[in-house]
């Protein structure tokens, strides 16, 4: 065995240089397959370099990830369950890094961004998946990169919430008793096309007879700014992202820093100076995380920037014109559309790909509106976004190896369990809230969409609920053992 | 594999969570650091590498020292020494 340093917080891994050479060549091996894929598609057709461009930011956002231990379950989790805000003050940080880059980037005309509608959906949502993701152990974003460490437990959780998505999308059946008449005549209302059912499937009338008459806007809207820039950087980003993120921030330091902080330097107190200093203290704490979120808040943004230049670059407004302009023209919408949100994103690529593989089995998802009139249903080798979140795992894999960190773990069967259990919860959450911690979240208050902040509440009390419960259900497994000694 | 903890001596203790994911790990651990007395020591055995911070952070919260950290060569595998403060 090696030991190592007792530095007990920063855990600074050195990379490359203590990376063993097996490892090294298998990390050399991703990195070579996602070139080949890169460079093979370019040479079929130069318009395949609008999917590499979502695949070499997935394969950044994997790797950062990876590197921080970046996750949004850790961060809500790990503040109810174990008094650590490590990963909460991580979040913060790419929060309000992000929501500078994406100001910039509204201004320059390149976003690609839209806002969700503002409703109670998003905290129930929320709520849902918060508990989800911490019976699974990791986000939607978390479980993706953990894949990519080797964990068979995370690659479940992905495949649980992928159909889930896919099935609840369009089921019916008893589902339809649920949905309040309301929804019902108003779905009808909207005159959908007649190859979409809006009124057979819960999700369809959820949509188009209840969030399709919510507004949506943004917080530079809300607050009547007119102009781009003071909308984008004071509205959007300042009063939507940056000042809640500061008094988060504040409320963690004072609830969950302040005390060990000041344990054994209450002789050295000097008021404000100090508490300003252990503020400093919880922000640079792990320089791993920080790290990891300045640079996805960069990539994030930079991601927006080029896929809206590729877009003006290749005449088109969705990937959809893409592959028709290819030839492919299977699984398109009705609209001949497919899932292209020009940025980050997760949940909705996975359940296309699970709904591809249920459609193979027999069931038609085309008469929905999530599919069949929005998204799509292409082939997952021709599936752009879901070539990201295919190298968001490679990404991490690299990473994982070059740390030493990449293992095949296979589950235990209690573990399995959750996974499956939580990776439904997470399914059902991410549908309900339009997306999950990244897409529902993260890109949302990043953007100046104030419904972001409800769904990341619900994501709390979620998170908080599952806590609990793991508490009881640990609590009571241990017991057993304990019992057994003079404790 | 199940979750064990064992006492090895007097003053001593094992915790292994080996194949288990978050939070379990850190909840565990959380859980038999409280009830162990001060002075004591725990040896927590684990291969989940997002939890080692989790923990590490915990751990420096709450004042409990960590005297040693162990890895398995070629594997992720974790042997740490805390000693209840």
């Amino acid at each position: 065995m090696t030991s190592l340093p007792c530095n007990a917080v920063n855990i600074d891994t050195p990379l490359i240089l203590t990376t063993e050479p097996r490892n090294l060549k298998r990390a050399f091996l991703v990195l070579g397959f996602f070139v080949l894929i890169s460079l093979g598609s370019f040479a079929v057709d130069h318009r395949f370099i609008y999917f590499s461009a979502y695949l070499w930011f997935g394969f950044i956002y994997g790797m950062s990830l990876q590197y921080g231990r970046f996750c949004m379950a850790s961060a809500i989790r790990d503040l109810f369950a174990v008094g650590v805000p490590r990963m909460a003050v991580g979040i913060m940080i790419a929060v309000v890094l992000f929501s500078l880059i994406s100001a910039y980037v509204t201004v320059a005309g390149k976003s690609t961004f839209h806002p969700s509608p503002i409703g109670l959906y998003s905290v129930i949502g929320g709520l849902i998946f918060g508990i989800g993701m911490v019976y699974t152990g990791g986000c939607a974003s978390g479980s993706l990169y953990k894949t990519g460490e080797g964990s068979i437990a995370a690659l479940l959780v992905v495949l649980s919430l992928s159909f889930t998505q896919a099935f609840l999308v369009d089921a019916g059946g008893w589902l339809n008793h649920l949905v309040p008449s309301g929804w019902t005549e108003s779905a009808l209302a909207k005159n959908l096309p007649a190859v979409i059912t809006p009124t057979d499937g819960w999700y369809d009338q959820f949509l188009a007879g209840y969030v399709w008459n919510l507004t949506a806007t943004t917080m530079g809207e809300l607050l009547g700014f007119t102009g781009i820039v003071s909308a984008a950087f004071i509205g959007n980003s300042l009063v939507n992202a940056i000042i809640p993120a500061v008094l988060i921030l504040v409320a963690i330091y004072l609830r969950w820093y302040r005390k060990g902080y000041l344990r054994g330097n209450e002789a050295q107190y000097r008021g404000l100076s100090t508490e300003l200093a252990g503020y400093w203290s919880m922000i640079t704490a792990s320089k791993r995380t920080a790290i990891a979120g300045l640079v996805l808040g960069v990539a994030a943004g930079l991601h927006m920037w080029v896929m809206q230049g590729l877009q003006h670059r290749l005449g088109i407004a969705n990937a959809g014109e893409l592959l028709a302009g290819m030839g492919f023209t299977d699984g398109l919408s009705i609209q001949d559309t497919v899932f292209d949100p020009g940025y980050f994103y997760i949940t909705t690529q996975e359940a296309q790909g699970a709904a591809w593989i249920i459609q193979k089995l027999g069931f038609n998802v085309m008469d929905s509106i999530f599919f069949g009139l929005d998204n799509g249903v292409p082939n997952p080798l021709l599936n752009p976004v879901l070539w990201m979140s295919i190298s968001l795992v490679g990404g991490a894999a690299v990473m994982a190896l070059l740390n030493n960190e990449f293992k095949l773990k296979m589950p235990t069967p209690e573990i399995a369990t959750w996974a499956i259990f939580g990776g439904i919860l997470m399914g059902i959450g991410a549908r309900v809230g339009l997306g999950c911690n990244i897409g529902a979240f993260f890109a949302t208050v990043t953007n100046g969409d104030p419904s972001g902040w409800l769904f990341g509440l619900g994501m709390t009390i979620g998170g908080f609920i599952g806590v609990k419960f793991f508490n009881w259900w640990i609590e009571r497994k241990m017991a057993k053992d304990m019992a057994l000694f003079d404790l | 594999m199940a979750v064990k903890f064992a006492k090895l001596n007097e003053g001593n203790y094992v915790l292994d969570v080996q194949g288990y994911v978050c939070p379990h790990p850190q909840l565990y651990t959380k859980k038999g650091l409280e009830k162990l007395k001060q002075g004591e020591t725990l040896e927590l055995i684990f291969d989940n590498p997002s939890s080692g911070e989790s923990i590490a952070a915990m751990c420096q919260a709450e004042g409990n020292e960590i005297v040693a950290q162990e890895k398995e060569a070629g594997k992720t595998t974790m042997h740490w020494h805390i000693r209840k403060s």
